[in-house]
């Protein structure tokens, strides 16, 4: 019994952290068909803006909360406005661009922190089930990614900016002919994707530890979250998180962690080849 | 003065060079700058593959390293348990194509588009690369042969005059195999582009929907040019597991992958000359920066300016933006533009047909 509530714990904390990383991929590749091959570079940043800031007095919740999303979302809106929008259109040339940028992050934080894991220690202790003992950080970041998504849900249910960017992710042309900016949304829309990673990258980084090549563990599986998902951005980045974290849990539950992540790739495959509009092509069409 | 002329004018020179290179390199330098160039080679090779199917096929393979990886690690591990190296050789070809086959069948036949192909290609290098490096107990082996995790797998033995255990073949001999192979794939890729079935791959990379139309299958083309790349990567990956006597997962790497992209996209997409002399250039660079790191100091600049991914990524990003067509494709357009602007009254040189380097 113990061991199913343990077991249950670490299947939804799998879900919240693939739902975390993928959903400022989700949003910027949704909105904009940008493939961000730089988006595991964005995680990587806000866990060092996390470590640095923390290292410098301020206190840990503000730091991951509020100093990582914001410094993320200011180089995304930076890149956008130097790099991405001279390639809208032209996905592959994007994708290979934000590659460049992968490395170049990659290679900037090496010459900047060296190539060391720094970490900050998780807060919260940790409580009983039972027999086992498991840390509470890992119900905290399971809250931060229903808090996330649930923000997300309202913003764009119910707000005009939301309202504004549906319409400019359905059709940029219409709403550039009703008056909307669509250069100005998809900068913001860039920025707040690059934020929400910043957040993930900075939430995760107690769990674990930051390095200058932490994004390639990420990408992938951010990736295939967000591709097996498909268009629809909330409803497939939670349908996608759902069924891989909990392939990828149990996995790991059987064999071992590395076999886990190993399974849950393997598995993305063969969902792309069953459904290649991904989860939302088929089911819950009309989702957010 | 017409473009085929001009083609047949540009085949012969790579010839004479490349033949000229062949046999002059190790008359006159050291050994240890044709250790070097021996690499430059295989890597080209490489290349080359990449070449073919994203610059010709119009694939995006962002995991050719996995193919690369499994030729050397196949290569390494039947070594170990057959001896000799003749069919080593042969299957570490024939595994990395069946792979891509499988590969290819999944993509091409669920109609994946080529965004998600870059993806999936990319998801599989890393499955391959977790799961390589995390075999370094005794208990992952195959055959007599340990797979060795993170730590590679050394002591590789070097490639053997065919059916002869006992005359492997030295270093000297690396240079003329890899540097003869470099201009079999060359020449063998022109003449494959120049058939039929060449010219459908091309077409297909043009207008799918339009060659589909016509009556031919796209998934069955770009499927076996996926896999005649493959085996390509992988005959590679055996040249490269033969040179350094090693293999370890980082050949699977994504910075593995980055490179073999920054290679074409840096010389050229759509020719098969300049993917070689964007990979020799590259690697020539790295090796230059690679000179150059610092001993230990905190000079910032010094940091930055050794650091090859921070290098390979402003190239990447630059000739994304600024070359995107490569250096090969736009010289050309520069001297044809030259030419034409010349002679006043002298005919318009052809537009340069894709197909041809």
């Amino acid at each position: 019994m113990d061991l199913v509530a343990l077991l249950t714990i670490q299947v939804l904390y799998a879900i919240a952290s693939l739902a975390l990383i993928s959903v400022g991929l989700a949003i910027i590749f949704g909105m904009m068909r940008v493939i961000n091959l730089a988006h595991g570079e964005f995680l990587m940043l806000g866990g060092y803006a996390a470590i640095v800031a923390t290292n410098h007095g301020t206190s840990i919740w503000i730091a991951m909360l509020v100093v990582a999303p914001i410094v993320v979302g200011l180089i995304g809106v930076i890149v956008e406005r130097t790099i991405i929008r001279f390639l809208y259109g032209r996905m592959i040339d994007t994708m290979l661009a934000t590659w460049g940028l992968s490395l170049f992050l990659v290679g900037l934080t090496t010459a900047i922190f060296g190539n060391t894991t720094v970490g900050i220690s998780a807060p919260l202790g940790s409580f009983q089930i039972g027999a086992y003992r498991t840390s509470v950080y890992t119900l905290f970041v399971i809250a931060v990614a229903v808090v996330v998504l649930a923000a997300i849900f309202a913003l764009m249910r119910w707000t005009r900016l939301g309202l504004i960017a549906r319409g400019t992710m359905q059709n940029a042309n219409m709403a550039a002919a009703l008056g909307v900016n669509p250069s100005r949304v998809y900068a913001i829309t860039f920025g707040v994707g690059a934020a929400l990673s910043g957040l993930a990258g900075a939430v995760l980084a107690p769990v674990s530890g930051v390095f200058p090549t932490i994004g390639v563990a990420y990408v992938a599986k951010s990736f295939i979250t967000v591709i097996g998902g498909g268009a629809a951005i909330l409803s497939g980045t939670v349908s996608a998180s759902a069924l891989f974290g909990t392939i990828n849990q149990i996995a790991t539950f059987v064999t071992t962690p590395v076999f886990g992540e190993v399974t849950l790739l393997a598995a993305a495959i063969v969902l792309i080849r069953l459904l290649p509009q991904g989860i939302t092509g088929r089911f819950f069409r009309r989702g957010l | 003065m017409n473009a085929r002329w001009l083609n047949l004018v540009g085949l012969g020179l790579v010839g004479a060079v490349g033949i000229a290179f062949l046999v002059l390199v190790p008359r006159v330098f050291e050994l240890d700058v044709v250790l070097e160039l021996t690499v430059y080679m295989i890597m080209a090779i490489l290349a080359l593959s990449l070449a073919l199917i994203w610059g010709y096929g119009g694939i995006l393979c962002f995991g050719q390293s996995a193919f690369f990886g499994l030729g050397a690690y196949t290569y390494a591990i039947a070594m170990f348990n057959v001896g000799e190296s003749t069919l080593p050789l042969l299957l570490a070809v024939i595994v990395p194509a069946a792979f891509a086959a499988l590969l290819g069948y999944f993509m091409f036949y669920g109609r994946i588009s080529d965004v998600y192909l870059g993806v999936i290609t990319l998801t599989v290098t890393l499955i391959l690369f977790n799961s390589v490096n995390s075999t370094a107990g005794p208990e992952f082996h195959i055959g007599s042969a340990r797979l060795g995790g993170f730590n590679g797998i050394p002591g590789i033995p070097p490639l053997n005059f065919p059916g002869n255990k006992a005359a492997p073949i030295d270093l000297e001999g690396m240079f003329y195999l890899a540097t003869a192979a470099l201009l079999a794939t060359y020449f063998g890729l022109r003449l494959l582009l120049a058939s039929r079935f060449g010219r459908i791959i091309v077409g297909i990379r043009e207008n799918e929907r339009r060659a589909e139309l016509l009556g031919y299958d796209p998934r069955a083309y770009k499927l076996a040019t996926f896999t005649i790349g493959g085996a390509l990567a992988g005959f590679a990956g055996c040249l490269f597991a033969n040179w350094g006597n090693f293999v370890s997962p980082t050949i699977f790497g994504l910075a593995q992958s980055a490179q073999i992209i920054i290679w074409v996209i840096v010389g050229g997409r759509g020719t098969l000359i300049g993917p070689i002399v964007g990979c020799i250039g590259i690697q020539w660079l790295t090796t230059a920066l690679g000179a150059n790191q610092p001993s230990g100091g905190s000079d910032l600049w010094a940091k930055i300016f050794a650091n090859a991914p921070l290098i390979f990524g402003i190239i990447l990003i630059a000739f994304v933006l600024l070359v995107p067509k490569g250096l090969v494709p736009t010289l050309g357009d520069i001297g044809q533009s030259l030419l034409a602007s010349r002679g006043k009254g002298a005919k318009r040189l052809q537009p340069k047909r894709a197909e041809e380097s």
